[in-house]
């Protein structure tokens, strides 16, 4: 779809009717998502995703009334894939933030593009990891008394528990992301409510984007907010799974209790969180139209965030390793040759494969401009960070000190149940996020476009 | 570029006559008589001309009036001579509050509250409570920054006096406006379009307010729909809240079970599921359990032949630390009635006393006590099975230390019924 945008982006400085041609055209190519009927892809995408998230309900309503031993969790594999599903989904969730904080941060402009659907893949993402740890603790129904409060029992929270560290972190994680989300939202709520033509939307987005009117003053606080909320949330993100890998860390367990986990789980939620916005934002700039917006300028960019923070794994994997030998920990050694060699090494080369070769393709310009391939390569990498997870977990905890408690986890069809529901969920909100939100944040889009200096002396 | 000037449709004078006419709908033709004037909207064609004609507007010497457009023009706070925000300082206050409130709820709780003895660790340990009181930090911070901004913006606030011109609805498209409110001290309605209009403004359009007052009050409907939500929701706390203030026999309500209630027989309940009816299940006549069989009459009863043992039976082995043993478990068991000297003047007897009543116990040490004339074997069963008013400790305590506290009385008896003679070389009173 050929638009108008980039044709006038160049021609800046004269001609205010190019500079307003260009606003317009991003409004229109952005709206019309939300205010012309949806494409047929629509339909079946989001009647799978309904279908997986009734599963999820029937898997975790069966739960509820029996108990986590319906999942393959037993003495040995106390944590298997409820925490891998959680740690997965966290992490999925933290591209998301970069984009929208740290890269704003940066001043990449580029990222104005892709930050508001990736800011809508983290809060999903976090919603979806939300469940499992409350699900895994087995009573599921007292979960609020993680929340601190005064109660009969004369009841507190350990503080000192990095569980807790998790509760404060993930919570603080999903309302800072969906306040950032929602803010950044309001002057394209405001777009969709001036250009929607029927009462109910008039109405509802009228009452979403809080009157909005685009005032310089109100600008000029928003500017600021906005930059402050980036500002805090670049520390939030590093802290929110370098938190997720404490849980792990400061255990006592051989293939757990290590220092390099708070980055080494940094850097791979990044990887596996961009992969998600490029399994995502491919298909989405193809069905929506927005190729002018997402261009193959952001794919390059992605890619390369991709194929580095890749590296930074594939680099974690390789010090993991030699610090398990040279340390001359019997065990911390024995947990790493039983993760190459033993029962789970299938997993272990899925992981390494998935996650260290399949990136290395992004290194060539030509790979990378084919979409089909680089959509492959980034499902790869999916799953590639969900068995790291899997191996970190399960394989440490299979085999411990004693050999006589030695197991082996084997999911159960309710532990597939959940992990496939849990796509559902995200997939339900996404297909909602897409239809019903504006997926391009016009406003910064507009912004950064050459138009926006149009008419200046300094230009 | 054609300067076109505008007025409303229904040009009346500024700032009079709504109050006298707002009951005569009929006269007034559209929108029920705009007549109070709110500004001037003046549309411009780029960015550019956006921020020269916003630094004239303010260089006229006007504060009332404000820039409208689809994203942060850069540049505009400058020509509008905007103060950079406080924004920042509110929210370092924000955080500031969120660091201490983390350490503070981690102090109280953890350390003072309720001291948590964590593997003998300090309750108070800086290290440990970082990672909350940094989230807490950020948590606040990001309130603090979200809401503070709104509240600065003055928003929501979903209605304005420009929303009502049509023009206005390109603020969020293409539209860059700046809007000149008739409050201003310098607005003089034909100047300020002058002005407008040599800035550079492609379109200036007057903007008026409804003048009908229904269209500035809130509509009853809604008030009445925000009170019933307001009961409504206040329905559950109320239901706590007289939970909470009334007694009631009911059992609770048990939404989850949580194993409170399991298929299972509870002991001496009926179950019809056996054929006496009982959930009890006896011994079966004719066995015994492993371990069980007690053969050892002399060790488990105190006879031979039938007869009370005199010497102490062969499977209890005597030594120091049974003896201690025995001291121990007749301080526990026995003291509290026989005394600690075995004289019978235990805290129960001397209670009762206290109260008028009368308790006696047995004197276990005087030369002519019954205890002292039983044999060993009788004194164990009395311990187990008891002895007129005083009941059996064969279900308290185990038989070796029966034993062991038998053991322990014969010393009592031995000790105080000793002679000049039996005393070692120079313990002997003179």
């Amino acid at each position: 779809m050929a638009s108008a945008t980039e044709a006038h982006a160049d021609d800046h400085g004269h001609g205010g009717e190019n500079a307003r041609e260009t606003f317009r055209g991003i409004t229109r190519d952005v709206t019309k998502v939300n205010l012309t009927p949806i494409g047929r892809w629509w339909y079946p995408a989001f009647g799978v995703s309904l279908l997986l998230l009734g599963m999820l309900v029937v898997a975790v309503t069966h739960l509820f009334r029996t108990g986590i031993g319906i999942w393959g969790n037993n003495n040995v594999q106390g944590w298997a894939w409820d925490i891998t599903n959680f740690v997965f989904w966290v992490g999925i969730g933290h591209a998301g933030t970069l984009i929208s904080a740290v890269l704003y941060l940066f001043r990449q402009d580029w990222r104005t593009s892709i930050n508001r659907s990736a800011e809508a893949m983290t809060i999903f993402a976090v919603a979806c990891a939300g469940i499992f740890p409350i699900l895994h603790t087995g009573r599921p129904w007292f979960a609020w008394w993680m929340i601190p409060h005064p109660n009969d029992m004369g009841m507190w929270p350990q503080f000192r528990s990095p569980l807790m560290w998790d509760v404060f972190a993930i919570s603080t994680y999903a309302t800072t992301s969906i306040l950032f989300w929602y803010m950044g939202m309001v002057p394209d709520l405001a777009t969709l409510r001036d250009k929607s033509k029927d009462k109910v939307r008039q109405v509802v987005y009228g009452l979403l984007s809080l009157g909005w009117r685009g005032s310089a003053r109100q600008w000029h606080r928003y500017e600021r907010a906005y930059l402050i909320l980036a500002a805090l949330s670049t520390p939030l993100v590093l802290s929110v799974h370098s938190v997720v890998s404490f849980d792990f860390a400061t255990s006592q367990n051989p293939g757990w209790h290590t220092t390099i986990l708070p980055p080494y789980f940094v850097a791979g939620a990044i990887f596996s969180g961009f992969a998600m916005v490029m399994t995502l934002m491919l298909p989405l700039r193809h069905v929506l139209g927005l190729k002018h917006i997402i261009t193959q300028d952001h794919i390059h960019a992605m890619c390369k965030v991709t194929v580095a923070t890749g590296t930074i794994v594939g680099g974690a994997y390789a010090i993991e390793l030699f610090t398990a030998w040279y340390s001359g920990n019997l065990w911390e050694w024995f947990t790493f040759r039983n993760r190459i060699l033993g029962p789970y090494a299938w997993a272990y080369f899925i992981m390494v494969s998935c996650n260290v070769i399949a990136p290395q393709f992004f290194w060539v310009k030509k790979f990378r401009e084919n979409l089909v391939f680089v959509w492959i390569l980034c499902a790869f990498i999916n799953v590639g960070m969900w068995f790291e997870r899997f191996v970190i977990i399960v394989s440490s905890l299979a085999r411990q000190a004693l050999p006589g408690a030695w197991g082996y986890f084997e999911p159960t069809k309710w532990d597939f149940m959940t992990l496939a529901g849990s796509f559902g969920l995200f997939g339900t909100l996404f297909l909602l996020f897409v239809r019903f939100a504006p997926v391009v944040a016009m406003a910064e889009v507009k912004a950064v476009s050459p138009a926006a200096h149009a008419g200046k002396d300094d230009h | 570029m054609e300067a076109e000037t505008q007025a409303h449709d229904d040009d009346k004078p500024a700032a009079h006559g709504n109050g006298d006419d707002h009951g005569d709908a009929g006269e007034t033709s559209t929108d029920g008589g705009d007549t109070e004037l709110h500004g001037l909207l003046a549309e411009f064609e780029t960015p550019g001309a956006l921020i020269a004609a916003a630094r004239k507007v303010k260089n006229a010497g006007y504060t009332e009036f404000d820039c409208y457009s689809p994203f942060p023009v850069h540049g505009i706070d400058d020509a509008m001579g905007i103060k950079r925000t406080k924004l920042p300082l509110v929210v370092f206050g924000g955080g500031l509050t969120g660091l201490c409130g983390g350490l503070l709820l981690q102090w109280w709780m953890n350390a003072h509250n309720w001291p948590w003895n964590v593997s003998g660790k300090p309750t108070w340990s800086i290290p440990a409570n970082i990672p909350i009181a940094y989230e807490t930090t950020i948590l606040l911070s990001v309130l603090t920054t979200f809401f503070g901004m709104w509240a600065a913006n003055k928003l929501p606030q979903v209605w304005h006096p420009f929303f009502r011109l049509d023009r206005f609805a390109k603020v969020t498209d293409d539209g860059l406006f700046i809007g000149i409110e008739a409050s201003d001290q310098r607005f003089e309605l034909e100047q300020t379009k002058q002005l407008l209009v040599a800035a550079g403004a492609t379109h200036v359009e007057e903007c008026h307010t409804d003048a009908r007052p229904e269209a500035r009050t809130v509509p009853k409907a809604i008030y009445g729909v925000m009170i019933v939500l307001t009961v409504v929701a206040l329905i559950p706390f109320a239901l706590a809240f007289k939970a909470r203030a009334s007694k009631s026999s009911d059992p609770h309500w048990h939404v989850f079970s949580d194993m409170d209630f399991q298929p299972k027989a509870k002991s001496d309940q009926p179950f019809g599921e056996f054929a006496d009816g009982r959930a009890n299940r006896g011994e079966i006549v004719g066995t015994i359990a492993r371990g069980n069989l007690r053969a050892d009459d002399a060790y488990y009863r105190g006879l031979r032949d039938g007869q009370w043992i005199t010497e102490l039976p062969a499977a209890f082995k005597v030594d120091v630390d049974k003896l201690n043993r025995g001291q121990e478990r007749y301080n526990i068991y026995c003291a509290p009635c026989h005394g600690f000297d075995g004289g019978g003047h235990g805290i129960v007897p001397e209670r009762v006393a206290l109260r008028g009543g009368a308790w006696e116990a047995r004197n276990l040490v005087s030369s002519d006590s019954v205890a002292i004339k039983m044999p060993n074997g009788q004194l164990f069963n009395t311990i187990s099975n008891g002895y007129n008013t005083m009941m059996g400790y064969a279900a308290q305590v185990p038989v070796d230390d029966r034993w062991a506290i038998l053991l322990y009385v014969r010393a009592l008896q031995r000790g105080q019924n000793a002679t000049q003679a039996e005393l070692p070389a120079g313990a002997q009173v003179r």
